[in-house]
């Protein structure tokens, strides 16, 4: 079902609930490129996310071609909402180039306005009909973990920029997942302005989604879950309640370090004040003053570009929800098949009680009976043959659910082992570019603080 | 008033009188010869003011003359020092190893002083003797009683303000320590006070007390008459350069304060800054644990952290025990300077009133009474003093300050190479590949019916 075919529709066929089929060699053809190619490609699920320049493979009759995908724009549009109230929001430009393989050219293929709320869409669809995939999680709704110099306001610029690129590493993360990038939905959003919202409700896509409550409920009651998976929803909780506790504490420290880079400011001015009443301190006083100020004003830009490193923790603390997704989905699974199987079983038992005539269990069939008097024999063949229609049918459906499950767990520790991998990976980035503007901010301080000190030595 | 250095004026002692030029000798004055020193005791009386030619008023130079001024000229001569070079030294005093003393009524801290010099003055060539405080502050007294003319260096504060201190913690006594080892050498540094009597007793004295308990044995008569100046009198005008050094210390205490207050807060900062970091870092750690082939690197971050952390403590450390007190210290000495030049513009204002009376009494004598004529000499006298002092006092200043300010920079900046090299040194550490291990993704079935 997933082999690539070669015309352009078929490949772009939304996925269904049904039991999916291994990845072969023709998902490899829609492998997202990295644009580093500083990793070897593992056969199979490989996939590299490259941010920046999401790159996506497709397979057609005429060779490989490449698909660019870029958020570059966001602009403010004010409009009516469902209950015909004004509301001001952002809109976002994407924009769609397919490189040709032979110059390297890029030509612009579609390019649409999509809203934030649209994004959600996509992502609950996705959420629905691929429960066995770890789904890329979006960019925070509201600005949270601020420190008290950025704007916790949604129509801020910096948010909105923030956002921006937020959005276009999501749908670089979709465009190179091997599973998710096919899907036709996904395809439709880069490529159909307008009927895209009608077309997604028209999947149905809402109704097959598996109620909270169940949900929970099948977590509390589930007796078999596969271990892995278990420790897997342990893990994202952690992770998740680590990654919070740091993005606070950074938050706080970057706060801190803002207050005592622009205390030194005020030096600059003292140290001018002061050298007007000094002959031969003066000059070295006042230009020592003045790096003082530079050295205030580098923070403004040290903690931007800090951000992008928040930016980057937080999307793996939302990815620790969507890990813990597929864990309930497990269990909700589990649940179902350990209660088909009861239900088999106690069917199973009255048949034979039947059969024999022994009351092994109560029921109210064998209440009333004790009560009422027995049935006739065509009575009680009649019941027993609805039964064993019943019971067939049962092992027929914990049959397929069995396969299911099992389909389920395969698919999805294989995704989780791509995601393992791809969270290590990015992980380490963060941390190596985290450690980088650590260094260039020491650098900058060096240099302040020798330059001030030559002026000194000239006081 | 920020002339350039008086020229060729020692860091210690007097000069032969035949080579150094005298103290009130600025960049436009003519040369003239002098020394500057209190006569001790027994040459005192043999001073005489009859080497003075001309009365300049206030504070003029008068040429190729010893002004009595702050000299002794005749001391001088006698003087058997041979200094030629203007750097040699022929004093040195230090203040170190501070000692507990636990006594049934008061626990206190004692310093030793450790002297060392060739000047006639001392018996021995080199003096151990334990100081305390207390006896600094008898010091400090008693230079600002028998040199009232001269500014004498400030004390640390007598009273620690904040509560919370504790005057035996090893960083209080240290800071103590060097302020009162700056305040000696200040004084060893001044040709004159050097030569004071109670800062020899204070070098060299077994009992200090004893002689404390004597009370003021000898005095300057200058000292005493400047002593004995009454206030009230209203000061006519202020010479210029006496203005212009207050406007100018009345800014100077202005600007320190605020660079003082700006230093502390920076601190302040910093130590929050500093107990943020001390979270932030362990939940590096903590995560760390959650992880496999992550841990490593999260582990080396949160090293990373801590390391800046502790650098980041010696920072505000240092600042708060090198830098704030120096700060302070000129803040005390500019507001002591600041009632000194209260002083002498009393004794003007007495000389002033005199002289007035003098003139209104409208006798024809032409001769000036006699004690006019002291009054004017004690004026001079402060005059050429001050003025003096307070040359020395700018280029030790502009030298402390130079010392202070690159100290803070120097402090910055290995703040910043420790942290540098902790980052450096994990960049590796991130950029470790695991090893690759062989082992295929193996598929474990998870349920049989």
């Amino acid at each position: 079902m997933e082999q690539a075919p070669p015309d352009l529709e078929r490949q772009w066929q939304p996925a269904t609930l049904e039991p999916l089929g291994h990845t072969d060699a023709g998902l490899q053809a829609a492998v997202g490129e990295e644009a580093e190619g500083s990793r070897d490609e593992v056969p199979g699920d490989g996939t590299e996310h490259a941010l920046g320049l999401g790159v996506l493979m497709t397979e057609n009759n005429f060779g490989l071609k490449k698909i660019e995908i870029s958020v570059s724009e966001a602009e403010k549009r004010t409009g009516r909402n469902a209950m015909n109230m004004q509301e001001t929001y952002t809109a976002y430009l994407i924009e769609t180039r397919s490189v040709e393989h032979t110059d390297g050219q890029s030509v612009l293929t579609d390019s649409l306005w999509r809203r934030y709320s649209e994004f959600e869409l996509l992502r609950n669809y996705l959420l629905v009909y691929y429960p066995h995939i770890v789904v890329p999680p979006l960019p925070e709704k509201r600005a949270e973990f601020v420190w008290h110099k950025l704007s916790a306001d949604n129509m801020d610029p910096d948010f909105v920029e923030r956002r921006r690129i937020g959005l276009e590493n999501f749908l670089l993360r979709v465009a190179s997942h091997p599973i998710l990038c096919r899907d036709k939905i996904f395809y439709l959003f880069l490529t159909q302005e307008g009927n895209w919202k009608e077309t997604v409700n028209e999947t149905g896509f809402q109704l097959k989604a598996d109620s909270r409550l169940k949900a929970l409920n099948a977590t509390f009651r589930v007796k078999n879950p596969d271990k892995r998976f278990t420790e897997l929803k342990h893990y994202s909780d952690e992770l998740q309640s680590v990654i919070s506790h740091l993005l606070r504490v950074r938050a706080r420290v970057a706060d801190r370090l803002y207050g005592v880079y622009k205390v030194h400011g005020n030096y600059g001015r003292v140290f001018s004040e002061w050298s007007a009443i000094e002959k031969e301190m003066g000059d070295g006083l006042q230009s020592a003053g003045h790096h003082m100020d530079v050295y205030a004003s580098s923070i403004d830009d040290i903690l931007e570009d800090e951000e992008h490193y928040a930016d980057q923790l937080k999307e793996y603390l939302f990815y620790a929800e969507a890990l813990r997704a597929v864990c309930r989905k497990h269990e909700l699974m589990q649940y179902d098949l350990e209660m088909a199987a009861q239900d088999l079983a106690s069917k199973k038992q009255q048949c034979e009680e039947l059969a024999t005539g022994t009351v092994r269990t109560f029921s109210l069939k064998g209440m009333t009976t004790k009560l009422f008097g027995q049935e006739t024999p065509e009575q009680r063949e009649a019941r027993i043959k609805v039964l064993e229609e019943q019971i067939n049918e049962g092992e027929q459906q914990l049959k397929s659910k069995n396969l299911e499950g099992r389909e389920f767990v395969k698919n999805a520790w294989a995704d989780i082992e791509r995601f393992k991998e791809q969270k290590n990976h990015d992980l380490k980035e963060a941390l190596i570019s985290y450690a980088v503007m650590q260094i260039s901010m020491c650098k900058k301080g060096i240099q302040v603080w020798t330059n001030a000190k030559e002026c000194f030595s000239k006081m | 008033m920020s002339g350039g250095p008086p020229k060729g004026l020692p860091s210690t002692g007097p000069h032969s009188l035949l080579d150094m030029p005298h103290p009130l000798a600025g960049s436009s004055s003519e040369e003239a010869v002098g020394g500057d020193s209190t006569p001790s005791p027994d040459l005192l009386m043999a001073r005489s003011f009859g080497d003075k030619d001309l009365i300049l008023p206030n504070g003029g130079t008068p040429a190729g003359t010893s002004s009595p001024a702050s000299s002794s000229s005749l001391l001088n001569r006698l003087q058997l020092d041979d200094d030629i070079d203007g750097e040699t030294r022929d004093l040195f005093v230090t203040v170190d190893d501070p000692k507990k003393h636990v006594c049934t009524m008061e626990t206190y801290i004692t310093y030793r002083i450790t002297t060392k010099s060739t000047r006639v003055e001392f018996d021995l060539p080199e003096y151990s003797v334990r100081r305390r405080y207390q006896d600094f502050d008898w010091l400090r007294n008693k230079l600002e009683e028998s040199q009232p003319t001269h500014l004498i260096p400030p004390l640390p504060e007598k009273f620690v303000v904040k509560g919370v201190v504790d005057r035996f913690s090893e960083e209080f006594v240290e800071t103590r320590r060097k302020a009162l080892d700056k305040f000696l050498k200040r004084i060893t540094d001044h040709p004159v006070l050097s030569f004071n009597e109670h800062f020899n007793v204070f070098l060299t004295a077994k009992d200090l007390n004893a002689y404390k308990r004597q009370g003021m044995a000898l005095l300057s008569r200058v000292g005493e008459s400047v002593k004995h100046v009454t206030g009230g009198y209203k000061l006519r005008s202020r010479p210029l350069e006496f203005a212009a050094i207050g406007d100018y210390l009345d800014t100077f205490a202005l600007k320190l304060g605020t660079i003082d207050r700006i230093a502390q807060r920076i601190i302040k900062e910093e130590i929050e800054y500093l107990v943020e970091l001390r979270e932030y870092g362990p939940v590096y750690s903590t995560w760390s644990a959650l992880e496999g082939e992550l841990a490593e690197p999260l582990e080396g971050v949160s090293a990373c952290i801590g390391n800046c952390s502790t650098a980041l403590e010696e920072l505000t450390d240092d600042m708060t025990e090198d830098f704030l007190p120096v700060l302070r210290e000129y803040i005390l000495y500019s507001d002591s300077m600041k009632s000194v030049l209260k002083k002498r513009d009393q004794v003007q204002a007495e000389y002033e009133a005199k002289l007035e009376a003098v003139a209104l009494r409208k006798e024809d004598r032409p001769k000036v009474p006699a004690d006019v004529e002291k009054c004017q000499d004690r004026m001079e006298c402060f005059n050429a003093d001050l003025k003096a002092d307070m040359e020395r006092w700018q280029s030790n200043k502009r030298q402390d300050f130079r010392q202070l300010l690159m100290g803070m920079a120097d402090r910055n900046i290995q703040y910043y190479e420790k942290c540098l090299m902790a980052w450096e040194s994990i960049i590796p550490l991130l950029q470790e590949k695991p090893e690759a291990n062989g082992s295929p993704l193996v598929f474990i079935p998870w349920w049989s019916l």
